[in-house]
């Protein structure tokens, strides 16, 4: 952390601004070095100042430069901000010239890194930072600024407080049993204690849930045997929101074929024939991988044909999901009279022609009611945001289940008070409150610490 | 002539140093200001109570005295926490304090490789920062290879009553008065602490009729896993019970400014869990009473000790107090209460061993640490006394985890974490207080006491027997099954169990609250005795439970054994906070477990200190 950091904050690409963003104990000296205007080393701080970048004497752009002296900055180091005019190749010059100058590229996430482990914002505070880098709809951003303003953190100190109090209490009546001058916890009081903060906690962890699908979107899997229509599904769902319509390669397992947003949230589409060849080998490679998205899925768009009899293929289909959230899709409607005659073991069904766009909204209608999507309102929940949170709130939240089953089933104070013990950790792992090995591991490994 | 080992000190963790390094053969002194004061109790009469109890059985485990002649010395014996799980049940015995004395001094004799001497420590001889002997007030070296200081409250104690402030020990022993200077001038941090004891009351001045009575367990216990009874379970002694009232309130709030306490006397820090009646009474004002406890303090002297009315008030004060108290009106006070205010030593300048990391082979051990009670000093001497042989012997030093011991609990807390106020003992200081059970303290150390040659063969024969016996149990609890005949069904129906359809292994069965080994006993006998019972039963019952405590167990020793390099520069390391870059400089942590518990050392410090580390092995 001794070395100085740049990244360019703005994203690459058409905008009238950019802005790169520079952090370190040189990053005053550095850039001073490569500008023209007044002397950045005699400035004072919190000042943004007019000249240009130059590479040796020529002058690469006219830029406002923002000077901010440690402490008082987002990594209680040195940070400077150059303001140059956007566009790839101008930004990319002064860039270079700074890497030039001994400046280091930061790591995806090193800003908060360093702001973490200056001790500029708590755990929770790091990790949303991470999250509005992330954030890829106007939904989640405003979540992940909720979020920094501790909401979560406040919430989470008042569920551990009242788990301390009651622990100090339980405690006491242990060290102290002849002293009639406490107060006498019993197994009563604890459950009721226990119950209020099971809901607490409850609602954090339902609440995340909804957070989990505002920032990281709803996975949604197309399948359906060849030829039913999964690709002009796929293409009608596209085509009214060609705005957003990316061909992006996701991780290796996913294949993203789209996106679109429903009420501000994404829908990542995945086409199953997008993973298939017309070869027949491959085809049923690409069907027995098709198979392994199910699980991954947040949504199964299943698509049938009604214009034929379902087949064994389609009743396999059928087998393999009939776990999941699913819509059935009766597809080719116009192909077929009596079409709802077609029998699907599903809840959600939706008739669809793909040539008939009032068809496609009445599917987007039916996910939006799914997920009660136009009742997310963003800005007011309070939520554990990624999954290390996520999953230590249901820890606690099990937590609490197994110390009121431990209640019913006479198991003693003392024990009890283990498993109260354990959520108050938990709880305060979420916020950083409690050091827990794999918590950092875990945690650092978003920003690739320890190299 | 040249000791092994020097122990300045007669109080408990003198004596168990001093037993443990003759028995290991070493040439040991005991230097005490007063042979009389030996193994004395110089405040409550009764020995255990939740924590502290189940350390006298880790002391005996690991083959300490103090179980053992708590046991010859018993008034009355308890099982306390009975009703809240197995975790925390412990004895608490009250104790005649002759006869504790006298039983001690008796051990202490029969060693011969232990010699006691009278004489007041003044100062230690100490080259190239090694101790090498002591120094008496009468001029007189003594040499040694190493010292354990085991002064108590001795040093530089003054005795506080009203506006009075004497230089006094406890009984009005001469206290220690140079020797923490002497030390504090070789960088040894040095901290007031005050404590305090009520008043006692004779015997034939009680009127026990207005009391409530507390009688022992109609059951026989015994701190030793030697098992010996010497007392008859119905010839106990009993405590009584009465309570404070609002004329006693009165009588404080009205003489407040007397009190040295609140009358600005008072320099030194007392213990947050053990307040005086001054305290009680200013702090709680809502309450109406407070609880007072008459314990028997000898059958060879009339005194009762008068436990919670702990205070500092002058005499004419404490008269008024004690006779405003129902049962106690007509009493006389035999022994006036009184603070004590003492020097002790920081104990983060101390090495998980007990010896000191500014002066090598001097070991310090009990309240010179800071630590309150008779147990914690006690086991303290055992480790001192354990670590210093080691230590003659070049041998790997003794150190309990954690999850090991209580007594591991307590060093771990004093090395690390330190202390503001005297530390006492509690079970909620024990993360893993389920493992460390009074019943288990012999399946747990005794090992470790067989292997250092302290705990005799047949002692060590009769825990793996029981070890045996154990296993032999689970076994054939896990193998006899219970089939589904309508007697047994109607027996599970006449205790509100669900019926069986299919034959259970009593193990399993052995899982439902309401069913326990004794109940399964009406119509399944068990053939083994009640502790094995008793143990099985722990076992099965909260086994889910146990299994937790030992994953997390692991966790804990998994960061005990990162080490953090004796080396390690904590001013070479950027971005430490500056709080945490102190504390870990002062305590000078041995590994990452203990690092991540000491008080001011956040979760972004370790991570930092982690990457160092990472860092340095790398380079």
């Amino acid at each position: 952390m001794n070395d100085t950091i740049a990244a360019i904050s703005t994203s690459l690409g058409k905008g009238a601004i950019s802005i790169i963003r520079v952090s370190g104990p040189k990053a005053i000296n550095i850039v001073n070095k490569i500008f023209i205007g007044n002397n950045l080393n005699k400035c004072s701080s919190h000042t943004i100042n007019y000249g240009y970048i130059k590479d040796k004497e020529e002058k690469i752009d006219e830029v406002l430069v923002s000077l901010m002296k440690a402490p008082k900055t987002f990594t209680m180091e040195d940070v400077v901000e150059i303001n140059c005019h956007g566009g790839t190749q101008t930004t990319k010059k002064i860039f270079e010239i700074l890497l030039l100058n001994g400046i280091r590229i930061a790591e995806p996430g090193e800003f908060t890194k360093r702001a973490f482990l200056n001790g500029r914002i708590d755990l929770v505070e790091a990790e949303s930072v991470m999250e509005i880098i992330n954030a890829e709809t106007e939904n989640a951003r405003k979540l992940s600024i909720n979020n920094l303003t501790v909401n979560l953190s406040n919430e989470i100190k008042i569920i551990r407080e009242d788990l301390l109090n009651l622990l100090a209490n339980i405690e006491v009546n242990i060290d102290y049993p002849e002293y009639e001058d406490i107060e006498v916890i019993n197994i009563q009081k604890i459950k009721v204690e226990i119950q209020k903060i099971k809901i607490k906690i409850e609602k954090l962890v339902n609440t995340s849930e909804n957070s989990k699908i505002i920032k990281e979107g709803i996975k949604t899997l197309i399948i359906g045997k060849p030829n039913v229509g999964k690709s002009s599904l796929l293409n009608s769902l596209l085509e009214e929101e060609k705005a957003i319509v990316t061909d992006i390669a996701g991780t290796t397992r996913d294949i993203v074929e789209g996106k679109i947003t429903i009420e501000g949230i994404i829908l990542d589409l995945i086409d199953t024939a997008g993973i298939r060849s017309t070869e027949d080998v491959i085809e049923k490679i690409g069907v027995n991988k098709s198979l392994g998205y199910i699980d991954d899925a947040d949504l199964i768009l299943a698509v049938f044909d009604v214009s034929n009899e379902l087949s064994t293929e389609d009743y396999k289909i059928i087998d393999k999901i009939k776990n999941k959230n699913v819509i059935a899709i009766l597809n080719k409607i116009d192909l077929k009279k009596d079409y709802f005659k077609i029998k699907v073991p599903f809840k959600r069904i939706v008739y669809t022609n793909t040539k008939d766009y009032k068809t496609i909204e009445n599917l987007k209608r039916e996910i939006i009611n799914m997920y009660n999507l136009n009742k997310i309102n963003a800005s007011n929940l309070t939520y554990l945001s990624n999954v290390r949170q996520i999953t230590l709130g249901k820890e606690a939240l099990e937590l609490t289940l197994s110390v009121l089953e431990g209640i019913n089933n006479n198991i003693p104070i003392d024990i009890i008070a283990i498993d109260i013990k354990l959520i108050w950790e938990k709880l305060g792992e979420i916020i950083g409150k409690n050091y827990a090995d794999d918590l950092l591991d875990k945690l650092f490994s978003n920003f690739c610490l320890g190299k | 002539m040249i000791y092994d080992i020097i122990i300045v000190g007669g109080g408990h963790a003198g004596c168990e140093a001093a037993l443990i390094s003759a028995r290991k053969k070493k040439k040991t002194l005991l230097v005490t200001s007063n042979i009389k004061n030996i193994a004395d109790m110089p405040c409550n009469p009764s020995l255990g109570g939740p924590a502290k109890g189940i350390v006298i059985r880790e002391i005996d485990a690991l083959g300490g005295e103090m179980g053992k002649n708590a046991d010859k010395s018993m008034l009355q014996i308890k099982m306390l926490n009975t009703k809240k799980g197995p975790a925390v049940q412990a004895l608490r015995a009250q104790i005649d304090k002759i006869e504790y004395a006298k039983n001690m001094i008796n051990t202490l004799k029969k060693e011969k490789n232990l010699q006691i001497e009278e004489g007041m420590v003044e100062d230690l001889i100490i080259h190239n920062e090694k101790v090498e002997g002591i120094i008496l007030s009468n001029g007189k070296t003594i040499k040694s290879k190493i010292v354990i200081l085991t002064t108590g409250t001795y040093l530089k104690s003054q005795i506080l009553i009203g506006d009075n402030r004497i230089d006094s020990g406890p009984h009005n022993e001469k206290p220690v008065l140079y020797l923490s200077d002497n030390l504090k001038k070789r960088g040894f941090e040095v901290k007031r602490l005050k404590t305090g004891t009520p008043p006692r009351i004779k015997k034939e001045s009680i009127d026990f009729s207005k009391m409530f009575i507390q009688e022992g367990d109609k059951k026989y216990y015994s701190y030793s896993f030697d098992n010996k009874y010497y007392y008859c379970i119905d010839n106990q002694q009993s405590c009584y019970l009465t309570y404070t009232n609002k004329i006693t309130h009165d009588i404080i709030k009205d003489n407040l400014s007397k009190s040295s306490m609140y009358g600005g006397h008072v320099e030194g820090v007392g213990p947050r869990y053990c307040p005086s009646i001054e305290d009680k009474v200013v702090r709680f004002e809502e309450r109406e009473r407070h609880q007072l406890f008459l314990e028997p303090e000898s059958l060879h002297y009339d005194d009762f000790y008068l436990q919670g009315l702990s205070t500092s008030m002058p005499h004419n004060i404490q008269e008024k107090l004690v006779k405003s108290v129902s049962g106690l009106e007509n009493a006389q006070i035999t022994k006036y209460a009184y603070a004590i205010e003492y020097d002790a030593f920081d104990s983060l300048q101390l090495q998980r061993t007990l010896e000191s990391k500014l002066i090598k082979n001097l070991y310090l051990a009990g309240q010179i640490n800071g630590t309150s009670g008779y147990e914690e000093a006690a086991c303290q001497g055992l480790i001192a006394g354990i670590n210093a042989v080691l230590n003659l012997e070049n041998k790997e030093p003794l150190i309990l985890n954690r999850n090991q011991a209580y007594i591991g609990v307590l060093i771990d807390d004093l090395v690390t974490k330190g202390i503001i106020d005297p530390y006492r003992l509690l079970t909620s200081r024990a993360e893993y207080r389920l493992l460390l059970r009074n019943d288990n303290a012999d399946l747990r150390l005794m090992e470790i006491g067989f292997n250092l040659g302290l705990v005799p063969k047949i002692k060590y024969d009769h825990m793996k027997n029981r070890e045996k016996q154990i296993k032999e149990l689970e076994v054939y609890l896990k193998e006899k099954r219970l089939n589904p005949t309508k007697k047994v069904n109607n027996f599970l129906q006449n205790l509100n169990s669900a019926l069986l359809k299919d034959s259970i292994a009593l193990y399993e069965l052995l899982k439902r609250p309401e069913i326990t080994i004794k109940v399964i006993e009406i119509i399944e006998p068990i053939n083994f005795s009640d502790n094995i019972k008793e143990q099985v039963e722990i076992n099965i019952k909260y086994e889910g439970y146990i299994t937790k405590a030992l994953k997390e167990a692991d966790k804990l020793n998994n960061l005990e054994r990162t080490l953090i390099p004796e080396s390690i520069d904590y001013n070479k390391i950027n971005n430490l906070a500056s709080e945490a870059r102190q504390k870990l400089s002062l305590v000078k942590p041995t590994s990452i477990g203990q690092a991540l518990r000491i008080s001011g050392v956040n979760p972004a410090d370790i991570s930092i200190l982690m990457v160092y580390i990472k860092k340095i092995k790398h380079e």
